[in-house]
C-alpha cells in the first residue's frame, strides 16, 4: 500500500480532465445491472416487473445498510470484517429484550447502539494501537458471534404486537411495494450519500483513504475521522440486524455467516478501491442489487442450483477487479 | 530476563504454558500420555492432531503473509480438496485399493496446486489485492466444491484413506506426523536457503527488491501455489479424518483460524518478517484453545467469545503502542546499564507498516 501512495499525486492533478475515469466502474456496474435485466426481461415472463424490483429491495434491505456502512471503511483503506456478526448480535439482542417484554423504543436504539460500541471499540483498536484492520475486526466479529450464543443459542420469535406492526407496515403504489425497512435502507442511502459529499467528515474520509501521511500533514483530524468511521460501519450493522429481524421476525444467533463477505463483494462490484480513497455509497448499493439479482435470476432459472450464485459472484468480482486493474494502470 | 522478555516467541510460548496449566488445573490427567496397542493416545497427542490441518494451511500462509499477501482462499481449497478426493474415491469401483487412493490424493493435491497458482497468478501478474483476488476463489471456490459433490455430503468407506485422519505411525497420529514432517521440510529449505531473506525482501519492499535482482513475481507467485498445495493437503486429512466431504462446512474459517495462528506468532501482516517458529506456536494455542475450552467446561457455545478475548488479549498486547509502553515500564528501573541497540528496531518495524 505504501508503494502506490507517491504514484497517487500525479493523478489527483490530472483529475478535472479524466473527472469521468472515477465514475467508470460505477457504469460499469449500472451497466450490468441493465443487462441482467435485459436478459432476465426477454429469458422470463414477468421478470421485470414491480413485484420483482420491489422483492429485490425488500429481501437486501439490511445488505445495503451494511455495504453503506462498509464502503466508509473500505474509503479509509480498512476493512470490517464483523458486519455479519454484528447483524447477527442486534437481531438477538432485539428478540431477546422484546422476549423480556421491554418496549420497541427501548430496545430499537439498544440494537443498534450494540453496534456502534463495537464499532467503536474496533476504531480505538485499530487507530490508537494500531492493531491491523482485518485483525481487529476479526477479533470483533469472534466477539459478536461468541456474544450472541451467550445471550441466546436458539432462535427467538418476535411477537411484540408494536414491533410486528413496524415491521409489517407497507407502502402499496401501483404493484410497488416498499417495506419499512427498504423505506430506513434508503434513507440511510441517501444519509450517506451526503454525509461522503457534502460533510468536512466524508471529504476527510476521502483524504485518509488517499493518503494518510498526506491527511495527516495537512491537519486533517485523521484520528477522529478513523474511529469515526469504524463507529458509521459498526452502526450500519447494527441498523442491518434490526432490519433483518424486522424482515425474518426473529432473532437467531447464526444469521448472517460470511455476510460480510456478501458486503465487501457488493462494495467492490460497486467500484470501491480496496486500498481506499476512491468509490461511492451509490455504487456498493448498485453493487447490492447485482447480487441480489442473481439470486433471483438463479431462482427464475429453477433448474440451476443454488451454488451457481457463488460461482457467478466469484466471476464477476473477478470481472470487476480485473477491469478496476486496467482502469489503475492507465491513469498512472 | 529482559531478553527473554523481548524473544519473539515469549508471548506465545506464555499463552500456550498458560492454557496447558489451565488444562492441568481443571482436569489433572491432561498431560497424561498412555500406550495403547502400540499408539500413544492422551490430550496431548489430540491436540498434535488436531493441530496439523491448522498448521499446514498457516505454513502456507505465513510465506503468503511473508510477501505483503494474504490468502482468504484456503478454506474453500480446503473444500474443494476433499470433494475431488473423496468423489474420486466414491466413484472408483475398488475404493479399499491403495492405487485408487493414491490417484484421489495426487488428483487433489495438483487441482489445489492449480488453484494456487491461480491465486498466484491473480497477484503476482495482473497485480491485483491480494485480499481481494483470494477474495474471488473465497467465494467461487465453496460454490466449485458444491459442484463436485452435487451438492451432497459425500462419504466412503475406504481403509488406505483413513489412514490420513486416524491412522498411527510410530505410535504418532500419521496426521500430526504429515503436517509436522511439511513443516519441517519447508521450515528447512527456506532458512537454510536464501529463500527466506529473498522472501522478506520483497515482502518489505516489492520494488527496491525487484531492482536488486530479487525474481519478486516468481517467488510471490510460488507462495501462492505453495499455500494451496498445502491447504489441499490440508483438505485431505479433514476430510480422511471424517471420511466425509461437507462443501459448506469443510475448513469453514480456518484461513480466520491461520491466520489468527500467524499472527499470535509474531509475524506481522503488514509483510516482511517472518518468523515459521512462531506460526507453529501460534496453531499450537489455537488447537490448544479450542481443547482446553471442552476440558474447563465452557460451553462451546462461547467458544467464539473465549477466542475474541484470546485474540483481543494478544493482539493489543504485541501492538506497536503496548509494546512501547511495556518496554518503557521494564527499561526505567534499569536505566543504568546504556541501552542496547535493539530498540532502533522496533521504529524501524513501525515505519514499514506506515
Amino acid at each position: 500500500m505504501a508503494t502506490s501512495a507517491p504514484a497517487r499525486a500525479p493523478r489527483a492533478l490530472k483529475m478535472p480532465i479524466r473527472l469521468d475515469r472515477r465514475y467508470l466502474p460505477v457504469v460499469g456496474t449500472f451497466v450490468v445491472l441493465a443487462l441482467m435485466l435485459v436478459v432476465g426481461g426477454s429469458r422470463y415472463d414477468n421478470f421485470v416487473s414491480p413485484a420483482v424490483i420491489s422483492n429485490l429491495f425488500i429481501n437486501n434491505a439490511h445488505l445495503i445498510v451494511l455495504a453503506v456502512g462498509m464502503t466508509f471503511v473500505i474509503l479509509t483503506g480498512g476493512i470490517d470484517l464483523s458486519a455479519g456478526s454484528v447483524l447477527a448480535l442486534s437481531t438477538v439482542v432485539t428478540a431477546a429484550l422484546l422476549q423480556a417484554g421491554w418496549p420497541p423504543a427501548v430496545v430499537i436504539p439498544l440494537a443498534v447502539g450494540a453496534g456502534t460500541v463495537i464499532g467503536l471499540a474496533h476504531g480505538v483498536m485499530v487507530h490508537y494501537f494500531q492493531v491491523q484492520p482485518f485483525v481487529a475486526t476479526l477479533a470483533g466479529m469472534f466477539f459478536a458471534r461468541g456474544l450472541c450464543f451467550v445471550i441466546a443459542p436458539e432462535s427467538i420469535a418476535i411477537d411484540n404486537a408494536s414491533f410486528v406492526s413496524l415491521a409489517s407496515w407497507v407502502q402499496i403504489f401501483g404493484g410497488w411495494r416498499m417495506s419499512s425497512g427498504v423505506l430506513i435502507a434508503l434513507i440511510l442511502v441517501g444519509l450517506g450519500f451526503l454525509v461522503l459529499h457534502f460533510t468536512r467528515f466524508g471529504r476527510t474520509v476521502y483524504a485518509v483513504g488517499g493518503g494518510e501521511q498526506s491527511a495527516l500533514l495537512m491537519g486533517l483530524p485523521v484520528a477522529r475521522t478513523k474511529v469515526l468511521a469504524y463507529v458509521v460501519s459498526g452502526t450500519c450493522a447494527g441498523l442491518g440486524g434490526l432490519l433483518f429481524a424486522m424482515y425474518s421476525r426473529s432473532g437467531y444467533s447464526l444469521t448472517g455467516v460470511a455476510m460480510e463477505l456478501d458486503a465487501i463483494a457488493a462494495v467492490v462490484i460497486g467500484g470501491t478501491l480496496l486500498t481506499g480513497g476512491t468509490g461511492f455509497v451509490l455504487g456498493s448499493v448498485l453493487g447490492v442489487l447485482v447480487l441480489g439479482l442473481i439470486q433471483t435470476i438463479i431462482t427464475f432459472e429453477g433448474t440451476l442450483s443454488s451454488w451457481w450464485t457463488k460461482i457467478v459472484i466469484g466471476v464477476l468480482l473477478l470481472i470487476f477487479v480485473a477491469l478496476q486493474r486496467v482502469l489503475t494502470l492507465r491513469r498512472t | 530476563m529482559r531478553n527473554l522478555l523481548r524473544h519473539h516467541l515469549f508471548w506465545p510460548v506464555a499463552a500456550l504454558v498458560v492454557l496447558l496449566v489451565a488444562n492441568t488445573v481443571a482436569s489433572p490427567s491432561f498431560l497424561a500420555i498412555t500406550v495403547r496397542d502400540g499408539h500413544l493416545f492422551g490430550a496431548p497427542i489430540d491436540i498434535l492432531r488436531m493441530t496439523a490441518p491448522l498448521l499446514l494451511v498457516a505454513l502456507g500462509m505465513t510465506l503468503v503473509i511473508a510477501t505483503r499477501g494474504i490468502d482468504l482462499s484456503v478454506g474453500a481449497v480446503v473444500a474443494v480438496s476433499g470433494a475431488v478426493a473423496l468423489s474420486y474415491i466414491a466413484s472408483s469401483s475398488d475404493p479399499e485399493s491403495p492405487v485408487t487412493v493414491l490417484t484421489a490424493i495426487a488428483l487433489a493435491l495438483a487441482l489445489c496446486l492449480l488453484l494456487g497458482v491461480w491465486n498466484g497468478f491473480l497477484v503476482s501478474v495482473l497485480g491485483i489485492q491480494p485480499i481481494i483476488a483470494t477474495l474471488i476463489l473465497m467465494t467461487a471456490g465453496r460454490g466449485v466444491a458444491m459442484l463436485i459433490t452435487g451438492g451432497m455430503i459425500t462419504t466412503v468407506n475406504s481403509e488406505p484413506f483413513k489412514v490420513l485422519g486416524s491412522g498411527f505411525w510410530l505410535g504418532l497420529p500419521v496426521a500430526a506426523v504429515l503436517a509436522f514432517g511439511v513443516f519441517a521440510v519447508v521450515a528447512f529449505v527456506v532458512r537454510r536457503t536464501a529463500l527466506g531473506m529473498l522472501l522478506e525482501a520483497t515482502g518489505i519492499n516489492p520494488a527496491a527488491s525487484r531492482l536488486s535482482g530479487v525474481r519478486s513475481k516468481t517467488l510471490t507467485w510460488t507462495v501462492y501455489a505453495a499455500a494451496g498445495l498445502f491447504a489441499g493437503l490440508a483438505g485431505l486429512l479433514i476430510s480422511a479424518d471424517t471420511m466425509a466431504a461437507d462443501a459448506n462446512n469443510a475448513g469453514l474459517f480456518i484461513e480466520l483460524d491461520a491466520i489468527l495462528a500467524v499472527v499470535i506468532g509474531g509475524t506481522a501482516l503488514s509483510g516482511g518478517k517472518f518468523n515459521l517458529s512462531g506460526t507453529l506456536v501460534g496453531a499450537l494455542v489455537i488447537a490448544t484453545l479450542e481443547r482446553t475450552v471442552t476440558v474447563v467446561g465452557i460451553s462451546p457455545l462461547v467458544t467464539p467469545l473465549f477466542m475474541a478475548l484470546v485474540v483481543i488479549a494478544v493482539t493489543l498486547l504485541q501492538s506497536p503502542r503496548m509494546r512501547e509502553r511495556l518496554t518503557a515500564a521494564t527499561r526505567r528501573p534499569v536505566a543504568t546499564t546504556p541501552a542496547e541497540p535493539q530498540p532502533a528496531a522496533r521504529p524501524d518495524s513501525t515505519e514499514v507498516k506506515a
